[in-house]
């Protein structure tokens, strides 16, 4: 059973932008919206330097770092090209214009 | 228009039972005189024209007609006429009843009858649901004023045809499929029309941006306004619709305001007989609902998660409703859909995914001239979606591999050209088909060039791309034909060709390099980043965190107060107006004008850092404080504290002018020889807020001593007894660079308008990311002389274009922010509701 959580709506997000949403204490969300209005949900933080990744220039479906202009597949939260590294990746939909996000599991900080 | 009452069922026969005695047949009754009601019986009565006793219930007082085509006779191109599907005479042959222009109103499940609005009751066996849907109303004041309509049905329509009747101007809110179509129509009609879209592209859900950019512009060709990203407020007026209020409180006069925002399907009367309605009326794959008599189908079902809002499904549903209808299950399995506006001149295709994702390929051909965009996207060697602007003939094509999923390995090199020339066979190789060209092919619209004239120069010796361009003039103005030029290159020359050009390219996005696109953007007057991905054929669909960001740059250089601005192309220091650090939180550096301060704006930093329990606050190289370690929701308290103590923006995050260092000169120093202070204020104030491609620092020494360092600088004034030597092209960084001398001044008038001057030559002609320093060993410091020092005139006009963009940069950006201006900047989203799933 996945708790969803009703966050706002598409027009909340700029396009090639995020924000951010803040869930019982645990580490940010980055909440994305591409180009396209796709919407993708990752950790907020870059797996090389923690960067906040909510942060960086949104290009297709990838978001660059802005600390260290690392790549991010917003999918999958790998990182592309020569870097390695993941950043997790949090369950996301849409429905009718609103936006919700899966309630991150509370063992996921001591995994 | 044309009610149909059937004598026997008329309409004052309240609350009676409408039992008729000599059909035994099962009795189909059905709630939707539209598209995929009518369709569903048509589907049936193919199948077995006897099994089932038809009723239908229409809630309009028509026949039923095409809704798709309300558009074309809005524009006048059909009668309502020619868009009916089926007439009486088709109700009649086929012995179906037709109950027009009284809607049903409610459903008794457990009687098995339905109630309609003039209290006729009609008992049924199976009762199939086709109420298609509503148009959804955005709830702002005024929405119920007269004048302010929908675009449904033909009564809409007849609404727009009166309005339009006596001209004047409408505001079309939505600019989807619909919204376009409505402003299209209204404006053949004569009306002035406004197009109010709060997505920043047209069509979002159908096109990618390039596309809509492309749709924006031609619209506007034909005499439209479109309003992207604009906000309805209010729809103002008294007693009857007068304008239209947007939410940054533009005023738009209209005498009529259709809604084109979206539908919702319609779903109220199902809802309230107790069947299971999630988005749309949930059926499964042979149209039933949760109630086996009951079926559902069209735009009010909702089939595995999925509701339509396009015609084609509704084709398919109906098949499998009917194969249901007489017992020989097949099963709908969803839809993927397509998309082509019915506006006559603009072909516009969309088909499936062109959302890109893991795995997926893009490929894109742009070509400017004749203002045609293709994007197929491509995964595991299928296609998944498309997107055509200008050129659709093959849309149908690209759809069809689509929903056959057949492996386009073979020809994917061809794909985007088409079918004709994927399918050609023996033209496999690119290059095979330039060399197949005949002479006379034309190869460069713009300059009128073809293939043998082309290969002639090639021949006589121009090896080069460059050479090429500078002789024959081929791919020398908009460039979109440089592909095909370097194919010929190739051909002609065979191995001794050199390959492609030596400059390099701004970003893997395109073959341009940074000069060639900034010429080309004043050249060719452009004005927005799709405009210049379009006409300089990017590779992707929206750039990258590369050439994004230099774009951006290089365009509001170009159109000072015109350009608006691209946020999301802007590294995060220059967005945020604040230096990002690598814990995520913000520097805040506030401007003291030449380095100098004074208590009150101590003591503002003083409690700024107090305050927000700031970790550090450092004096910077650039002689000013440096308070670290605020978070992003503080930094516009932080600014309006420092702003109350007149402090603005220090724009030390910023590709931008960022401080002018002085040294206390004649007024205080033993050894000054001028006011290096005050001429360092002054340039400071000139300089201020100007965008610039890289960093830019100045200082003013006020003697040959230096103190303030002017000689590693990208400006440095030292002053001497004669007056004030300038230096350019200095730098502090990783490589070391010692200015070179400019020239000499003898008064600070000058030294300023030289420094202008100079500040705009660097806007102007050094690409993005490029300091001075780079760029004058680039150019050459002869060349920066000869622009500056010797002419007069050239220096007069830099200078001039200098100050006039600075009149619209020196506003603090700190100032809009602190008064509230982006506040999602600053702030999380806030979880609202939880539902458990």
């Amino acid at each position: 059973m996945t708790d969803w959580i009703d966050i706002g709506t598409l027009a909340d997000i700029p396009q090639r932008g995020a924000r951010t949403v803040q869930i019982g204490g645990e580490t940010d969300i980055a909440v994305f919206r591409t180009g396209d209005d796709q919407v993708f949900a990752l950790i907020n933080e870059c797996p090389h330097k923690k960067g906040p990744l909510s942060q960086g220039i949104v290009h297709g479906h990838s978001v660059a770092c802005p600390l260290h202009n690392w790549n991010i597949a917003l999918a999958s939260g790998e990182a592309l090209g020569p870097d390695k590294g993941c950043t997790p990746t949090v369950a996301v939909r849409q429905e009718d214009g609103r936006i919700f996000i899966a309630r991150p599991e509370p063992a996921r900080a001591a995994a | 228009m044309e009610f149909q009452n059937n004598g026997e069922t008329d309409a004052g026969a309240e609350e009676q039972l409408f039992v008729p005695t000599d059909d035994v047949r099962e009795h189909l009754v059905v709630i939707g005189n539209g598209m995929a009601g009518c369709r569903a019986v048509e589907e049936l009565l193919a199948r077995d024209a006897v099994r089932y006793r038809v009723t239908i219930f229409g809630a309009e007082p028509h026949v039923n007609y095409n809704r798709i085509m309300l558009s074309p006779v809005l524009a006048g191109e059909k009668t309502f006429e020619d868009i009916i599907i089926n007439d009486h005479a088709w109700y009649a042959d086929n012995g179906i009843e037709l109950i027009a222009g009284d809607p049903v109103l409610a459903i008794d499940r457990a009687a098995k009858t339905v109630t309609s609005e003039t209290g006729r009751v009609v008992r049924y066996d199976r009762l199939l649901i086709a109420t298609g849907s509503d148009p959804f109303i955005i709830p702002v004041p005024g929405k119920d004023l007269p004048g302010v309509i929908t675009f449904r049905d033909m009564k809409d329509v007849d609404s727009m045809l009166a309005a339009a009747a006596n001209g004047g101007s409408a505001v079309v809110i939505g600019g989807g499929l619909l919204g376009l179509e409505a402003a299209h129509g209204l404006t053949l009609r004569g009306m002035k029309v406004t197009v109010l879209h709060i997505m920043p592209t047209l069509m979002e859900r159908q096109l990618d941006e390039a596309a809509g950019w492309l749709l924006k512009t031609a619209l506007e060709g034909r005499g439209q306004t479109i309003l992207t990203g604009a906000d309805t407020a209010e729809i103002c007026g008294d007693g009857k619709v007068e304008s239209v209020r947007l939410k940054d409180g533009t005023i738009i006069p209209a005498s009529l305001v259709v809604m084109a925002v979206g539908i919702r399907p319609s779903v109220a009367l199902a809802r309230e007989a107790g069947l299971d309605v999630g988005r749309g009326i949930k059926v499964d794959d042979h149209m039933v609902t949760s109630d086996p008599a009951v079926l559902a189908v069209g735009e009010c079902v909702e089939h595995d998660g999925n509701v339509y809002g396009l015609v084609a499904p509704l084709w398919e549903m109906c098949r499998s409703l009917a194969d249901g209808l007489i017992d020989q299950h097949s099963g709908y399995k969803g839809s993927v859909t397509s998309t082509k506006l019915k506006v006559a001149g603009l072909d516009v295709f969309s088909a499936g995914d062109f959302s890109g994702g893991v795995g997926c390929e893009d490929i894109v051909l742009r070509d400017a001239s004749r203002g045609v965009y293709k994007r197929i996207v491509v995964k595991d060697d299928r296609v998944i979606g498309a997107v055509l602007y200008g050129d659709t003939a093959d849309g149908g094509w690209y759809f069809d591999l689509l929903k056959k999923g057949e492996n386009i390995a073979d020809v994917r090199d061809l794909l985007i050209f088409g079918q004709a020339f994927a399918s050609g066979g023996g033209q496999a190789d690119p290059k095979a088909a330039v060399a197949a060209l005949s002479d006379d092919a034309e190869i460069c619209g713009c300059n009128g060039v073809n293939k043998g004239k082309v290969v002639a120069c090639v021949a006589a010796g121009n090896a080069t791309l460059d050479a090429v361009r500078a002789t024959c003039k081929a791919s020398a103005s908009c460039g979109s034909c440089t592909g095909l030029v370097e194919t010929l290159l190739a051909v002609t020359l065979g191995d001794d060709y050199a390959g492609e050009r030596a400059v390099k390219t701004m970003c893997k996005c395109t073959s341009f390099g940074h000069d060639d696109v900034r010429r080309e953007i004043v050249a060719q007057g452009m004005t927005s980043i799709p405009e210049v991905m379009q006409k300089l054929h990017w590779s992707t669909p929206d750039g990258c965190s590369s050439c994004r960001p230099a774009l951006n740059y290089y365009l509001l250089c170009a159109l000072p107060g015109e350009y608006a601005d691209d946020q999301q192309s802007r590294f995060v220091n220059e967005r945020m107006h604040a230096n990002i650090q690598k814990d995520g939180t913000y520097s805040v550096v506030p401007r003291m004008w030449g380095g100098i301060t004074n208590p009150r704006e101590l003591r503002a930093i003083a409690d700024v850092v107090e305050k927000y329990d700031a970790p550090m606050v450092k004096v910077t190289g650039g002689q000013r404080l440096d308070i670290f370690g605020i978070k992003k929701e503080d930094l516009p308290a932080v600014w309006a504290d420092l702003n109350a103590a007149g402090m603005v923006s220090g724009h030390a995050y910023g590709k931008s002018l960022r401080t002018v260092k002085t040294c206390v000169g004649s007024e205080w120093c033993r050894f000054g020889t001028q006011d290096s202070t005050g001429l360092g204020v002054q340039t400071e104030r000139m300089t201020w807020g100007s965008w610039m491609p890289h960093k830019f620092k100045i200082a003013v020494s006020g003697c040959p001593r230096n103190c303030a360092e002017a000689t590693i600088k990208d400006f440095g004034i030292v002053c001497v007894d004669s007056g004030y030597e300038l230096h350019v092209g200095g730098n502090g960084g990783i490589h070391v660079r010692v200015t070179d001398l400019l020239c000499k001044v003898s008064t600070e008038q000058e030294a300023l308008d030289y420094c202008a001057a100079f500040v705009q030559l660097y806007r102007e002609e050094a690409r993005y990311l490029e300091r001075t320093a780079p760029w004058i060993e680039r150019v050459g410091v002869d060349y920066v002389k000869s622009r500056i020092v010797e002419d007069e005139t050239g220096r007069e006009a830099l200078r001039a274009r200098f100050l006039y963009s600075q009149s619209f940069s020196q506003d603090d950006p700190w100032a809009e922010r602190a008064t509230g201006a982006n506040t999602e900047l600053h702030q999380h989203l806030q979880p609202i509701a939880i539902a458990a799933e």
